[in-house]
């Protein structure tokens, strides 16, 4: 329809936008770099330790994008452990009987029937978002403890309460890139080795459904941000009575989101049974829908935003379950130090004086903690996203800007 | 008077709620080119119409012609596809979407999202003066720029027959005038406009025919060029005009409330109030003249401690209540008749017996050192009713259910209990009937008469000059002139009100 | 009045009736027998189960009222779960410690508990107040601290039992004897007394104090109630201080009627909160409600167990409970719905008398 997108002056505001983030990027690279320098933990950003973030990023990240699609629709849905847990059960169930691709269909259909429980009791019903979700999240184990005993026990491979033995999805390796990259990463260049271990790490062995993750977070930035379909959705989450003044069937909009995220999150199931690991077994996601949630927020309910927290609490809790976890862990204390001193002097400059000495603080003592020991019990690795969660909303909850009417009840016809 | 090319042509409306009528009978008819005011009273079913005529809801009864077809609305949708559009009068825009988004959204097929778009809302917004920049957020934006992009959004959608509810509402003066040269430009252009108010300067300033709603249904039509006023406001009201006129003053020197250099900071650190300085004296009651959005919430909430004063000492007789808690404020003595009674005033989910212990919790006879006394709040509760005239089946019905009149009649009786030194009346009679008003007025004058101080903040000019025994004039947070409401015209108040002379 | 109770009735009635049936449906679509699970979980308990299902009873009534406290302001108590943690932890802890010999651990350890699950709850609350972040969005996070928490502590300072880590386990002598309500070894737990304890208070806190009246107003009508001269932050910390206090409560009865030390997860029952915030849900923070739907609950879940014979997961009672939650929020909406239009026609009549009115309409 149109050839010109932008005009001169927002053109200019995105370019000064993405100037930011790549020097962001890049001070982030430098820092990490010397913190790893420092204190002589190679494992900091070793390949093996970022393939492991992205194993555990990518069920995060589905969940946060499940959420990010029905909290712009104004629903909020903290039913998507729920939803996750059945698709785990879905990817399984079908995986063992037709194939890898058809269980990630089958995680997809069953994160949907969740969904559609919550969408009906939500937006048609009008029930309280989080009682909801609460039914949901209690139902669904339910569900798959339940289906799981009467599908799964009398299999090869299952039992009352697991299932394996079924195909996982395939995996590629760019070629070239990756090993070029993998040797580059063992030469421990300062800042350059560590970002071609994430290279390594991205592109050897990964598998097709990372590859889904990441096609479904570009098309999800797409839809929302870019097309019509998009707009609707996201209005129906900020002004939903001036949506429907303005013709937008508020309802429809409203469930074609949940459906969409309640998919993504049983997708996020399957990425659990399938290339987490290979067997199902009954509440496996232990969380994860929680950190995704978790994400969305601490990603201001913005796709980049939910992208980089999802790398972040992937990267803890993927390195949780690594044997150098503990040491790892050490080394990130001192890297929290640094940005929480950075926090503190930039608060410092805004006239906060208060604030700036509560983080001050904090910082110090994050910093005796670490001169201290030499490793980090591994309970504390596992609860690092939520305390990190905890800490920003505490510090940034002002700067959060979740959508308008999220969470709110809306009815036809309440308009004027 | 119909012409055969009627714009819109509205024929025998109908609509029910359960319990009441909103519309009926409502017969209105709209000429091509000209601005068409639909008055009446709040409360006159203006608001359930307009949503009729958009879309909103169905009418039970009735016909819709809009240029000479009958049609029928199930959603706003159809309204718009007819060439209607409406601004409402809370403003239906996201904030935190820009203005290209507030106006393309639901009519993204006519330019798209992106460039198109953007070109036409600047076309649009250049040739009727609106001075709108699509990309900026909407959050940014003051509500004079806000109704401008409402506006625009009827206009980018191509519609003819452009409905404004109470449009002139949240504008100051200039603002208003901006406005009506916009919607002079908008009708040399062919469109129509349904102009609803109940402001009647305005509406003979603006129109070219006017039609007038009571109770429902429309009572009759008039030429704005030979009406008056008062025939307007007679029309409206269908009686003559009740008078809330006092008689003799029974004004003391005895000072009740004393307000030294109060001054209030909003949170985003505007200054909302300064330097006020008022005395009012047992058996006066002092009325607050402005424009709303001057300072007159933030007075109340200063008064009643729900504001931390930057400056000034607050005396409630000879004590000294600047810093204390609402609470501690209302136990000396203070009634207080909020603005928005649901959403101050009213447990609206609970029993009345329950809504008389609101914001008497502390005090006999609702309560026994820090227990409820039920007994004595049921007691007392049905004497409010009784004496107040509460029209309602039991005291253990929700105050949901009662009609606006008698909510207000329940607030007013329970801010009277208790032998109150000062009360504190914003917009008493605002949304209720008129018999209603006049029995609370009535109420307000006896205890005046008893020697209660009163606070009364109004939008209505002659409520405050008939009930007040001095009115102050408020702009911009600060008290810029008192008048004698005995010899003060409605007319120099509003421009006291407005500045006088002075720009914005 | 003999309508009003119906009205309040039936909801919960129609929503367990409907639990069941859709849980008998999907049994029946999975290929399994409704009917043996209609008679499993129909039947009559034997003695066993019976002590079991009133022990239960007690701890989910706890920590219902524990959310119905927050729920009756508005506010969205999910921490219970991680509260309960807390309390339970810091009693065992505390217990274990000996620093208190005798019966006397047992008021004390209930003290200690209540701190604190106050004190847990407290953080979610000056979030709150202090921040504005949501409570919901905080609990999540707490829950999973306290839990992790818990773990970590107890494998830390706890002492070895078998593969897994425990507090010191209770004196012979700190351990209160039970209620013998039926032959056999099995007891109805001492400090089942407590849920009782906190319903009579929660009624008489709620519905008869001023206390109870600032509560509910806040609840109703945020604006209402400061405008009244409630203060909304200090209502906002007091109830969820309140709140986390009696779930600090959650599973003393447990630990002082057969646990007697804590450890996560053998020795610990998780799960209570969220049970709590369903039935509060179901009794509409009612006391009396509040008690049969605990009941209920128990009853399900106890039940429950025998299904293993008949070949269906115990975690099909999980559908029925969370349909029923469902069910039941939205059969009171549509009675709620009702009865204003009941409401207002009766007041319409009582004005037909009078002049007719648009008042409402446009309200």
């Amino acid at each position: 329809m149109s050839t010109t997108t932008t005009t001169p002056r927002s053109d200019s505001r995105i370019r000064t936008f993405q100037h930011a983030w790549l020097l962001l990027a890049l001070v982030a690279v430098v820092t990490v770099a010397l913190v790893r320098v420092v204190t002589g933990a190679d494992q900091l950003t070793a390949t093996g330790t970022l393939r492991a973030m992205i194993l555990s990023a990518c069920p995060i990240l589905l969940a946060a994008l499940g959420g990010l699609w029905a909290e712009r629709a104004g629903v909020v849905n903290i039913g998507l452990e729920g939803q996750m847990l059945l698709g785990t059960w879905g990817a399984a169930f079908l995986a063992y009987h037709a194939g890898p691709y058809a269980g990630v269909l089958g995680a997809a259909a069953m994160g949907l029937l969740g969904a559609l429980l919550h969408a009906v009791a939500t937006v048609t019903f009008g029930v309280d978002h989080i009682v909801s979700g609460v039914a949901v999240n209690i139902i669904g184990l339910g569900a798959i403890g339940f289906l799981a005993k009467a599908y799964f026990n009398d299999l090869e491979g299952g039992g009352p309460r697991n299932l394996s033995g079924y195909q996982t999805l395939p995996r590629v390796t760019v070629p070239g890139v990756s090993d070029g990259a993998a040797w580059l990463a063992d030469r421990h260049v300062f800042g350059i080795s560590d970002v071609a271990a994430l290279v390594a790490a991205a592109t050897t062995g990964v598998s097709l459904l990372t590859v889904l993750v990441v096609v479904l977070v570009a098309a999800s930035a797409y839809i929302l941000w870019r097309t019509p379909f998009g707009l609707r959705l996201r209005s129906c989450g900020e002004a939903p009575e001036a949506a429907e003044t303005l013709g937008v069937n508020v309802i429809r909009y409203k469930y074609v989101a949940v459906l969409v995220s309640g998919a993504l999150a049983g997708l996020g199931g399957a990425y659990l049974t399938m290339v987490s690991s290979s067997s199902f077994t009954v509440g496996q996601t232990n969380g994860t829908g929680y950190i995704g949630l978790a994400a969305m927020i601490f990603g201001n309910w913005r796709p980049g935003g939910i992208v980089t927290a999802s790398l972040m609490f992937g990267y803890t809790d993927g390195v949780s379950l690594l044997p150098s976890g503990g040491i790892v862990v050490h080394a990130l204390l001192l890297l929290i130090t640094l940005v929480l001193a950075a926090l503190a002097l930039w608060r410092l400059r805004q006239g906060n004086l208060r604030s700036a000495l509560t983080i001050g603080v904090i910082a110090v003592a994050v910093l005796v903690w670490y001169l201290s020991t030499d490793s980090v019990p591994r309970a504390f690795v596992g609860m690092t996203p939520y305390v990190i969660t905890l800490f920003v909303l505490a510090v940034a909850s002002q700067r959060l800007r979740m959508p308008a009417a999220d969470g709110k009840p809306y009815r036809k016809g309440q308009a004027g | 008077m119909t012409a055969p090319a009627a714009a819109v042509v509205l024929t025998g409306i109908g609509k029910r709620f359960p319990g009441v009528v909103a519309n009926h009978d409502v017969d209105v008819s709209i000429r091509p080119g000209t601005v068409h005011a639909l008055i009446g009273e709040n409360g006159a079913g203006k608001s359930t119409l307009m949503k009729i005529l958009y879309g909103v809801q169905a009418p039970d009864d009735g016909t819709i012609t809009v240029d000479g077809e009958t049609v029928t609305f199930s959603s706003p949708t159809d309204a718009i596809a007819r060439g209607i559009g409406m601004v409402f009068q809370h403003f239906m825009l996201a904030d935190n979407l820009t203005v290209l988004e507030n106006v393309v959204l639901g009519a993204e097929k006519l330019h798209g999202i992106g460039g198109g778009a953007r070109r036409e809302i600047r076309a649009i917004s250049e040739r009727f003066g609106f001075g709108l920049d699509p990309d900026v957020l909407v959050e940014t934006l003051g509500v004079a720029a806000r109704q401008r992009i409402e506006i625009l959004k009827v206009l980018y959608r191509g519609a003819r027959i452009i409905i404004l509810d109470e449009p002139t509402a949240v504008l100051v003066p200039q603002e208003v005038d901006a406005l009506f040269e916009n919607l002079r430009v908008l009708v040399a252009a062919g469109n129509s406009v349904l102009f609803i108010s109940h402001k009647l300067d305005e509406v003979l300033a603006i129109s070219d025919d006017i039609t007038v709603m009571r109770r429902g249904t429309t009572v009759g039509t008039a030429d704005p060029a030979t009406a008056t006023r008062l025939q307007l406001a007679e029309l409206m009201i269908g009686e003559e005009l009740p008078s809330p006129e006092t008689t003799e003053s029974t004004v003391t020197d005895v000072a009740q409330l004393q307000l030294k250099g109060v001054s209030v900071f909003a949170s985003d650190g505007r200054e909302v109030l300064q330097g006020i300085d008022l005395t009012i004296h047992r058996g006066e009651v002092l009325g607050i003249a402005g424009v709303e959005g001057n300072g007159q919430a933030e007075l109340v909430e200063a008064v009643m401690g729900m504001r931390t004063l930057s400056g000034g000492t607050i005396h409630l007789g000879t004590e000294d209540i600047s810093g204390w808690s609402n609470r501690r404020v209302r136990e000396a003595g203070v009634g207080y008749v909020p603005e928005d009674r649901h959403r101050h005033g009213l447990l609206l989910d609970a029993p009345l017996w329950e809504n008389r212990i609101l914001g008497h919790q502390t005090r006999k006879p609702n309560v026994r050192g820090l227990f409820v006394d039920r007994k004595g709040a049921r007691r007392d509760t049905d004497r409010i009713v009784g004496s107040y005239d509460v029209r309602t089946p039991s005291i253990d019905t929700t105050a949901r259910a009662l009609s606006g009149g008698n909510q207000q009649k329940l607030i007013v009786g329970r801010e009277m209990s208790g032998d109150p030194v000062l009360l504190i009346a914003a917009h008493p009679t605002r949304g209720v009937d008129v018999g209603a008003q006049a029995a609370i007025w009535d109420h307000v004058r006896t205890a005046r008469h008893e020697g209660l101080a009163v606070l009364l903040i109004s939008a209505d000019l002659d409520e405050l000059i008939g009930l007040s025994d001095r009115i102050e004039v408020i702009l911009r947070g600060r008290l810029v002139g008192e008048f004698d409401p005995r010899r003060v015209t409605a007319q120099e108040l509003g421009s006291a009100m407005t500045g006088g002379g002075e720009a914005a | 009045m003999i309508r009003r109770g119906f009205f309040s009735l039936l909801p919960a009635v129609v929503a367990v009736v409907l639990a069941m049936v859709v849980t008998g449906l999907v049994i029946a679509l999975t290929g399994g027998s409704a009917g043996q699970f209609y008679s499993t979980i129909l039947s009559v308990p034997i003695p066993r189960v019976s002590v079991t299902i009133v022990n239960q009873t007690a701890m989910i009534a706890i920590s219902a009222f524990a959310a119905a406290i927050a729920f009756r302001m508005n506010l969205f108590n999910i921490g219970v779960e991680g509260q309960y943690i807390a309390g339970s932890c810091a009693g065992a802890f505390f217990a274990g410690s000996g620093l208190v010999a005798g019966p006397a651990v047992i008021p004390a350890t209930l003290v200690v508990a209540v701190v604190a699950g106050a004190a847990w709850a407290s953080i979610g609350g000056f979030l709150l107040v202090g921040r504005g972040v949501s409570e919901v969005i905080s609990a999540i996070m707490l829950n999973y601290v306290a839990l992790t928490m818990a773990g970590y502590l107890v494998n830390r300072y706890g002492v070895a039992s078998g593969y897994t880590f425990t507090t010191n386990p209770l004196e012979l002598n700190q351990q209160p004897v039970g209620f013998q309500v039926v032959d056999g070894p099995y007891q109805v737990w001492a400090l089942a007394i407590i849920a009782v304890l906190v319903a009579i208070g929660y009624w008489v806190l709620i519905n008869h104090t001023r206390f109870g009246f600032d509560l509910r107003a806040s609840g109703a009508s945020s604006t209402a109630a400061a405008a009244s001269g409630v203060d909304a932050k200090k209502m906002t910390l007091i109830a969820m201080a309140l709140s986390g206090g009696v779930a600090g409560l959650v599973w003393m009865p447990a630990f002082f009627g057969s646990v007697h030390k804590f450890g996560i997860p053998e020795n610990f029952q998780s799960g209570l909160g969220f049970t709590g915030l369903a039935v509060a849900l179901l009794g509409r923070n009612r006391s009396i409600g509040i008690l049969v739907g605990s009941l209920l609950f128990a009853f399900l879940s106890a039940q429950s167990n025998d299904l293993q014979s008949v070949g269906v997961a115990p975690e099909i009672i999980s559908i029925t409970q969370g349909v029923v939650v469902l069910a039941v929020v939205v059969a009171y909406e549509i009675v709620r719905r009702l009865q204003i239009r009941r409401e207002q026609e009766s007041v319409a009549r009582e004005l037909a008398s009078a002049r007719p009115t648009a008042e409402e309409a446009s309200r």
